[in-house]
């Protein structure tokens, strides 16, 4: 096992040799099979003989020589195959000194981010991509948050550089035109890296490395880089709001503790103070967009008391913005919750109404969650637990069945016998 | 009801499902083998390519349901016998765990297979979960 102070420090340093190592040789994709080498080295050597004085150097020195192996057997392969090869350089020429350390460069995480957030790869991709050459964490380790054998996320991961590297993409800033767009699908990436890791928090694993926290440590990185961007902070805001209630989420046998039921003695004040700053700061000269919002809903409720003291106005109203702004059925579902605390359940229910028969939201449960929730408001039990059925019956998550059952059941208990 | 999304199917990074493969015996046995090899082939390029992308978790192929045991419970007894229960004349005989960005994706790996089997295409249930 590891010690905590040597994983986090090789975690913070991944990025950083990379960038050195890409540059230096001009390929990511090998440049990154590399580096994984040295961290796996530094993380069986260091923990038994100490921390060298200059770890950065230590591992873009490992890298560097791993990387002048492979390129000194690649070159001795071609010479072997065709005479022509002989002509290469040999490595020496192209290779500097391995224990040279050249400078880093503040954007080196932000041009890796953009590499493995990179738009030809699928978001499963992008996230594994992510969190093994930016977040530092080995393929066995995102195979085990993932769920998967090691096998498949290695395959995974190599055929995520294959693609890099058929499109050319290069170990730099995107041009200028493109770079909100990309920006939006790095920002996108660390939000599924942080769901991941947020909805599957229902008890205590040790063995899975934590998600949450990873998205928070890159979603930081790149605030860092880019202070201006109001996106950015509003969703590592929306990170630290939502997170700050992780210990309530859950109780201890696994089950789902509703918002207005949850112990908010247990919510983490230093992330919702951290969370609140944040998005008020921002709110207050960033362009608005949908992760601030998000935020802003986040920090209303992080800053109720107790569940009668939230203000749904203005929940209601940052809701109607975020409709506007980034119109989705999701949205309308946490809208209608919204709007029937406010103007009560009916209110809440026609606008529901309105999402019968999208597409989008064909099979997907949540519609008749809210529809049973907000029945149940009314006092229409039986149509209630009839929604509140159908929602369990639609779900994947075996927790959220859990629950929407015994909300079923529960009526079932208060309410007048069905007819 | 926490959070609002990008949309339905950005919600999470991936999806597993398992495809469910059901096959007649006889549909099989009766095949020209040139023809079998050709519809084989086509299963086992897809499990290639499903292996190579990063996609598959698993897959197994189960024995000729002529092995099958069912076991009863009767008045509390298990009772075991030899055969496949019911007068199905498909059964199960492949089965595939896979983890993929979409549904869409899902059914576009399973459709090949399709060709002389029924293919289920089912998702897994999870432990992750919103409160509400």
């Amino acid at each position: 096992v590891n010690e905590p102070g040597v994983e986090g420090l090789l975690r913070d340093l991944a990025p950083q040799v990379l960038a050195a190592l890409t540059r230096r040789f001009g390929s990511f994709v090998t440049a990154e099979d590399a580096v994984q080498e040295a961290l796996l080295a530094a993380a069986t050597q260091w923990p038994e003989q100490g921390v060298p004085e200059n770890p950065r150097g230590w591992l873009i020195t490992v890298g560097a020589r791993r990387l002048t192996d492979q390129l000194r057997s690649d070159l001795a392969r071609a010479r072997r195959e065709t005479a022509a090869a002989a002509l290469l350089p040999p490595v020496e020429l192209v290779s500097p000194a391995a224990d040279e350390d050249l400078p880093s460069d503040e954007d080196d995480t932000l041009k890796l981010l953009f590499l493995c957030c990179h738009p030809a790869l699928s978001p499963t991709s992008q996230v594994a991509l992510t969190l093994r050459a930016v977040g530092g964490l080995t393929t066995a380790q995102i195979a085990q948050a993932f769920f998967v054998p090691e096998a498949t996320m290695a395959q995974r991961i190599s055929r995520a550089k294959q693609s890099i590297k058929a499109t050319g993409a290069r170990f730099d800033m995107p041009p200028e035109a493109e770079r909100a767009e990309r920006l939006g699908v790095v920002l996108h990436v660390l939000y599924l890296i942080f769901n991941e890791g947020y909805t599957t928090s229902t008890g205590p694993d040790l063995q899975r490395p934590e998600l949450t926290a990873e998205a928070i440590r890159i979603a930081r990185d790149l605030r860092r880089l880019l202070p201006e961007d109001g996106e950015v902070a509003g969703l590592l805001a929306l990170m630290l709001l939502t997170d700050a209630r992780r210990a309530a989420r859950a109780a201890p046998d696994g089950s789902l503790v509703p918002l207005v039921e949850q112990d908010r003695g247990l919510w983490d004040a230093d992330s919702i103070r951290d969370g609140v700053a944040l998005i008020s700061e921002s709110l207050t000269r960033a362009r608005l967009g949908p992760y601030q919002l998000q935020a802003a809903i986040a920090a209303v409720h992080d800053e109720a008391a107790r569940p009668e003291d939230t203000d749904w106005r203005e929940i209601v109203a940052l809701y109607d913005l975020l409709a506007r702004l980034a119109p989705n059925p999701m949205v309308t579902l946490n809208q209608a919750v919204a709007v029937a605390m406010v103007d009560g359940p009916r209110a809440g229910l026609d606008l529901l109404a309105g999402l019968e028969g999208d597409s989008r939201l064909t099979g997907n449960h949540r519609l008749d969650a809210v529809r049973a929730h907000l029945l149940e408001m009314a006092g229409e039990h039986a149509e209630a637990r009839e929604s509140y059925w159908s929602a369990a019956r639609r779900t994947t998550s075996i927790p959220e069945r859990r629950y929407l059952e015994a909300r079923a059941a529960r009526i079932g208990d208060n309410a007048p016998v069905d007819r | 009801m926490k959070g609002a999304h990008a949309g339905p199917t950005s919600w999470s990074a991936s999806v597993k499902y398992v495809v469910l493969i059901y096959s007649n015996p006889a549909t099989w046995a009766e095949m020209p083998a040139a023809e079998r090899d050709r519809a084989l082939g086509v299963h086992n390029t897809m499990i290639k390519e499903l292996n190579e992308s990063g996609e598959l978790i698993r897959v197994d192929g189960l024995a000729d349901p002529w092995a099958t045991k069912t076991i009863r419970a009767r008045g509390g007894v298990p009772v075991v016998t030899d055969g496949p229960f019911g007068e199905a004349k498909e059964f199960l005989a492949g089965v595939w765990a896979i983890d993929v960005d979409s549904l869409e994706r899902a059914l576009e790996v399973a459709a090949p297979v399709a060709e002389y089997d029924t293919v289920e295409v089912r998702e897994l249930m999870d432990l992750s979960g919103m409160e509400m």
